[in-house]
């Protein structure tokens, strides 16, 4: 077996893994931490026989991704909180027309302009509901460079399996650190491509389920000619307001995900045996709570880490088995308390939850963590 | 019925319900026509062509016609469009945006696609007002009218939307109304077959709205005042401003060459491979 051994940034891993998932589209605006992976890919697209663009703004960034993959080519765009805000309006149009796309999403501090070039986890219920209407939506966050080539490589195929804009929420750390790393040589990625019809145009219908809920998908000019809107539509994708297709439509764009749940649980478990308070940790924060972790074991105490690899949908199937074999649970993250309201709303009462909270732009130290578990087990 | 009617109806969906959206007397339809009959002339086969519009009375036109077809979102036609000819160069794309889809909320991506030249078409119906949210003022609406949400008078000025394109770099530059149906069906051909940004402005009555509150009035009334007040580009070039005060002048207004950004992304392309 083949594998390299080297010496990469997040974002350079990210950039790696679109071009081996497939990804022959880059459209972006600059934005701090974000602006390694657009410039990597204005050299790798072309090289890879894809195309480059630095669109006028983040939400024509967006629309010439979901454009572009409409034209039968994967797609992505890359971008931080404020740019992330501007996206929401086609993660919106993304998701009903179904159109696979991959947003990665490098969260920096703070609100509105914030803090540009430092860490935080904001953005975790943006990157939820943050476009309006109810959606489905799949987000992934890694917490290494490592971690950055593998869930890219999985944003793609999840975009291509479900029909469905994929979300990559890294953060400033993630995507600027720079380590050794053994990646997978190029066939060793596993790469899937969304269903194309089997069927002649004239039988095709864009929308109409075949039993898995995701409906083969066309691309434009290769002789199926059919009709996209945001809109809600029939299985011809026409417009329409009967209340017997919009509720099929939006229980099938539902159910698409919820069928494969317990395909998603994507997460790494550290320390579980034993443990009697566990750390609940995603993005650079689960390296933090590593080191703490582990401490804290070799000074005898029975904790565990979970790190979240996937946010959403909400692992409840995992975390409700932490939290029932739990004595207590700590979230630690980089925001005021988001995910760690979530893991509030499966609890159910049953394990105290405490939360680990730090919006000054500076990483959560695994000091912090240590400190917060000897709290627990005092 | 007459060959025209034949030329239509081998355009339309037939699995599309009908009737349409459009009220009586629009001119959205005609420019349907218009465009119909410009891709038929320039021989275009059906899986060529992609349709792409925003939001809006206009955003409502690609679903009738059986092309690949694209209803985006409020003013982003054009970077849908853009996506898609990037990823498939050799499909003629067709953006189809009201006034305000294109010049107010799609404003700063109209700009910048001319600039970039991006090999598409842009046609811009231009009714001077929001028909679709119900007759508020909109970038083109002249000023003082009062509208829906300009209840004592329009306080800002319009915009010209051709010599913005023109400004911005787009290499071709054309405006007609529906009234001149004919004229129109060439400007689109030509814009069609030309390479790079191409516009075409239209102006076309919003019956409902603007003929309400300009007080031109019924749709006839409205197709009078297009033939009454728009001057060819030839005849207006022998004319002083002020007799060309008030008037819509049509024809070409730029037709001029300049690269394309996928000719010059291609070239790179190229380049890097050898
Ligand atoms: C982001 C967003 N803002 C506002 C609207 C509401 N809206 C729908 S159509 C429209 C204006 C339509 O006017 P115009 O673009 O001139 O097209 P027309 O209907 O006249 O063809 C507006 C404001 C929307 N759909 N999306
Ligand atoms: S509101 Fe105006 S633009 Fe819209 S369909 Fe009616 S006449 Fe046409």
């Amino acid at each position: 077996m083949k594998s390299n051994r080297v010496l990469l940034q997040g974002s350079e891993a990210c950039v790696r893994a679109a071009i081996a998932a497939g990804c022959r589209f880059y459209a972006g605006y600059p934005i701090t931490p974000a602006t390694e992976i657009m410039e990597l890919m204005s050299r790798a697209m072309p090289k890879a026989g894809g195309v480059f663009i630095q669109m006028e703004d983040e939400i024509a960034s967006l629309g010439a991704a979901v454009g572009a993959s409409l034209g039968g080519v994967k797609a992505m765009t890359a971008t931080s909180g404020p740019g992330f805000s501007l996206m929401q309006e086609h993660i919106s149009f993304a998701a009903m027309a179904e159109v696979p796309c991959v947003i990665v999403n490098v969260m920096r501090g703070g609100l509105s302009t914030g803090l540009p070039t430092r860490p935080a986890q904001g953005d975790v219920m943006q990157a939820r509901w943050g476009a309006h209407g109810d959606h489905p939506i799949l987000v992934v966050a890694p917490s290494s460079t490592y971690e950055f080539f593998d869930l890219t490589v999985k944003a793609f195929n999840l975009a291509e399996r479900y029909r469905s804009p994929v979300i990559v929420l890294a953060d400033e750390v993630v995507a600027h650190t720079r380590e050794s790393v053994v990646l997978p040589s190029a066939h060793e990625v596993e790469v899937e491509d969304r269903v194309r019809p089997s069927v002649p145009p004239e039988w095709y219908s864009p929308y109409r389920d075949p039993g898995t809920g995701i409906p083969p998908m066309a691309a434009f000019g290769e002789g199926y000619r059919f009709h996209v809107t945001g809109l809600m539509h029939d299985i011809n994708g026409y417009p329409t307001e009967r209340q017997d297709e919009t509720e099929e439509l939006m229980a099938r764009l539902f159910n698409k995900i919820s069928k494969d749940f317990h395909l998603l649980q994507w997460y790494d478990s550290y320390f579980e045996e034993g443990a009697e308070v566990t750390v609940i940790a995603y993005g650079s924060v689960a390296r933090s709570a590593l080191r703490a972790v582990r401490t804290a074991r070799e000074k005898g105490m029975p904790v565990g880490l979970l790190k979240l690899k996937m946010l959403w949908p909400f692992m409840r199937r995992t975390v409700s088995q932490y939290l029932q074999s739990s004595r207590s649970v700590i979230v630690a993250e980089m925001n005021m308390g988001q995910l760690s309201r979530e893991v509030k709303r499966v609890n159910q009462g049953t394990c105290p939850i405490h939360t680990l909270n730090r919006v000054d732009g500076r990483m959560i130290t695994p000091e912090q963590i240590l400190t917060a578990i000897e709290e627990e087990l005092r | 019925m007459t060959g025209q009617e034949h030329l239509i109806h081998r355009y339309l969906r037939s699995s599309k319900r009908f009737p349409h959206v459009w009220c009586p007397g629009c001119g959205i339809g005609i420019l349907l026509g218009a465009l119909v009959r410009a891709i038929d002339g320039n021989g275009y086969g059906k899986d060529d062509i992609v349709l792409i519009s925003g939001i809006g009375c206009s955003g409502r036109l690609p679903v009738y016609l059986d092309f690949n077809t694209l209803h985006t979102t409020h003013g982003r036609a054009l970077t849908f469009a853009t996506g898609i000819k990037l990823a498939k160069p050799k499909l003629k794309v067709i953006a189809i945006m009201g006034d305000g889809d294109a010049s107010s909320i799609g404003g700063n991506h109209l700009i910048h696609s001319a600039r970039r030249n991006i090999d598409i078409t842009a046609i811009i119906i231009n009714n001077q007002i929001y028909g679709m949210t119900g007759g508020q003022s909109s970038p083109t609406t002249p000023f003082g009218l009062h509208t829906a949400s300009s209840p004592f008078g329009h306080l800002e000025h319009p915009f010209d939307i051709a010599k913005l394109v023109e400004a911005a770099g787009a290499p071709f530059v054309a405006r007609s109304t529906v009234y001149h149906a004919r004229i129109l069906e060439r400007l689109i051909g030509t814009a069609i077959a030309k390479s790079g940004f191409s516009v075409i402005e239209v102006m076309s009555p919003c019956v409902t709205h603007f003929g309400k509150w300009s007080g031109i009035g019924s749709a006839v009334q409205m197709m009078q005042w297009q033939k009454d007040n728009t001057v060819s580009i030839e005849k207006a070039r022998n004319m002083t401003p002020t007799e060309l005060q008030g008037k819509v002048v049509t024809g070409v207004l730029i037709d001029a060459h300049k690269p394309t950004f996928h000719e010059e992304h291609a070239r790179i392309s190229r380049e890097m491979k050898d």
